[in-house]
């Protein structure tokens, strides 16, 4: 066996898998080690990180931009698919591309059927794109974790993540999208005295006569504290779910990864074996999480048109 | 887990995607299944009606071929009925014809004989003068034995 030139560190390489390509501002007096060389910045700056510590650094004030771009891009792959279908959509024998467009949107719509009993065109089109695009971005974890990062690094850019669902801002984006739909259509259908009722005179009922009245205040309180975690718990939950799911399938494959170092060997040949059983059984999980992710977004709206 | 305008970013995404999706994915798409269900429910109905005309078609058809059939043979019955007819007529015809023909010859034949016997009887009158003459050695005077001469021709 070849001896290494030099020492695979192998936390490092799963670190390095882990970091996004950041684009963020450094604030003033911001120290900078580069290539040796100290650098104190004067002013405020937006600029690359060049490391995993530059990007903590930046805090609040950054984007993640490989995963905003992977996110963009596969949204507009499934747009342009699916209204170059829906331009030429025929309603007489389809071919192709057009069976298959089709079985997703009557898998979803059978799906929005079945669980969301209101009157809303958006609801439909909504799953449609939310598990379309999920999945989309799921499905680029099925791609060989070094192969992009290596094609990028040719090109200069040191940090490259592909799976947008491995990033929370991402999960927890669309998770508020669908809580902000949530707020608007309870406080649309249900009215926005029936919305505060509806948090505030459940689970326990307030008594409304009798000298226990005096209990109903406290209550209420105890009610609204409830319902309000509950009603918040909804989009968390729906955004780390997803987030948690494909971040360990990731932090998987990296593993996995690891044991191609050292060359052709037992361990290599393992790992590849390993690689494309996981892989394999992946395909069930970027699936089940992006329906996962639909329907728990339609059955949250589904309850938030429903009036007792 | 760091959270940052990336968030922000996939919101204004998410917003877009869906809005690309609910004006110009979704209603195109389902509009056309929808359409089709409807060519299909079309077209299986038609199927339905085609199926029950071609079945009265067919038994009027069969129906048709009967009474064409009952005439047919009526009217192969009628001519039969009028040829025997015919042959009948002619017949008739021909044994009248036959009849007339006969009383006619026999008609000629009486008048045949009777002018036959005129004439021999004409003749016998004067056959007999000559006679008588002969036997007689002179004339007779026919006027004189005209009376005598009617009475021999008339035995005759």
């Amino acid at each position: 066996m070849a001896t290494e030139t030099e020492t695979f560190d192998t936390s490092a390489y799963i670190s390095h898998h882990l970091q996004n390509l950041v684009y963020g501002k450094l604030p003033a007096g911001y120290e900078r080690e580069e290539d040796g060389h100290h650098e104190v910045l004067e002013h405020a700056e937006w600029t690359w990180a060049h490391s995993s510590q530059e990007a903590a650094d930046m805090g609040f004030n950054a984007l993640h931009v490989d995963s905003l771009a992977w996110s963009f891009g596969l949204g507009v792959v499934f747009c342009v698919l699916f209204a170059m279908v829906a331009r030429k959509a025929t309603s007489g024998v389809p071919a192709g591309l057009q069976n298959f467009v089709e079985m997703i949107v009557d898998f979803v719509d059978g799906n929005v059927k079945d669980m969301f009993h209101g009157k809303n065109a958006l609801v439909a089109p909504l799953a449609l794109t939310i598990f379309v695009w999920v999945f989309l971005m799921n499905f680029m974890d099925l791609i060989p974790v070094d192969l992009i990062p290596k094609i990028m690094e040719a090109f200069g850019i040191h940090y490259q993540k592909i799976v947008p669902s491995t990033d929370p801002n991402i999960t927890l984006g669309m998770a508020l999208g669908v809580f902000i739909l949530m707020l608007y259509y309870s406080l649309k259908v249900k009215g926005p005295i029936a919305f505060i009722k509806e948090l505030s005179c459940q689970p326990f009922a307030p008594p409304t006569k009798g000298p226990a009245i005096i209990l109903a205040p406290l209550l209420i309180a105890v009610n609204l504290f409830m319902e309000i975690v509950g009603l918040l718990a909804k989009p968390f939950s729906l955004g780390l779910r997803l987030f948690g799911n494909m971040y360990a399938g990731e932090m998987i494959f990296i593993l996995i990864a690891t044991m191609f170092v050292g060359g052709l060997s037992f361990w290599f040949v393992l790992g590849g074996l390993l690689q494309v059983g996981w892989a394999i059984f992946h395909i069930l999980i970027i699936t089940l999480q992006a329906f996962i992710f639909m329907v728990l977004t339609v059955v949250y709206l589904s309850m938030s048109h429903e009036e007792h | 887990m760091n959270i940052n305008y990336t968030l922000f970013g996939q919101m204004i995404f998410f917003v877009v995607f869906v809005m690309f999706c609910v004006k110009f994915v979704w209603p195109p798409i389902t509009s056309a299944m929808k359409e089709r269900i409807e060519k299909i429910a079309d077209g299986l109905a038609a199927a339905d009606r085609a199926e029950k005309s071609l079945e009265l078609a067919q038994a009027k058809a069969g129906e048709d071929l009967k009474e064409a059939k009952v005439q047919a043979a009526e009217i192969i019955d009628a001519a039969k009925k009028r040829g025997d007819q015919m042959v009948d007529e002619a017949k008739l015809k021909a044994v009248e014809e036959a009849e007339r023909i006969r009383t006619a010859a026999e008609a000629e034949v009486e008048q045949q004989i009777a002018k036959a016997r005129e004439e021999l009887r004409s003749s016998v009158a004067t056959l007999s003068v000559a006679g008588a003459e002969k036997i007689l050695g002179e004339t007779v005077d026919a006027a004189k034995h005209s009376e005598m001469l009617n009475k021999l021709s008339a035995e005759l």
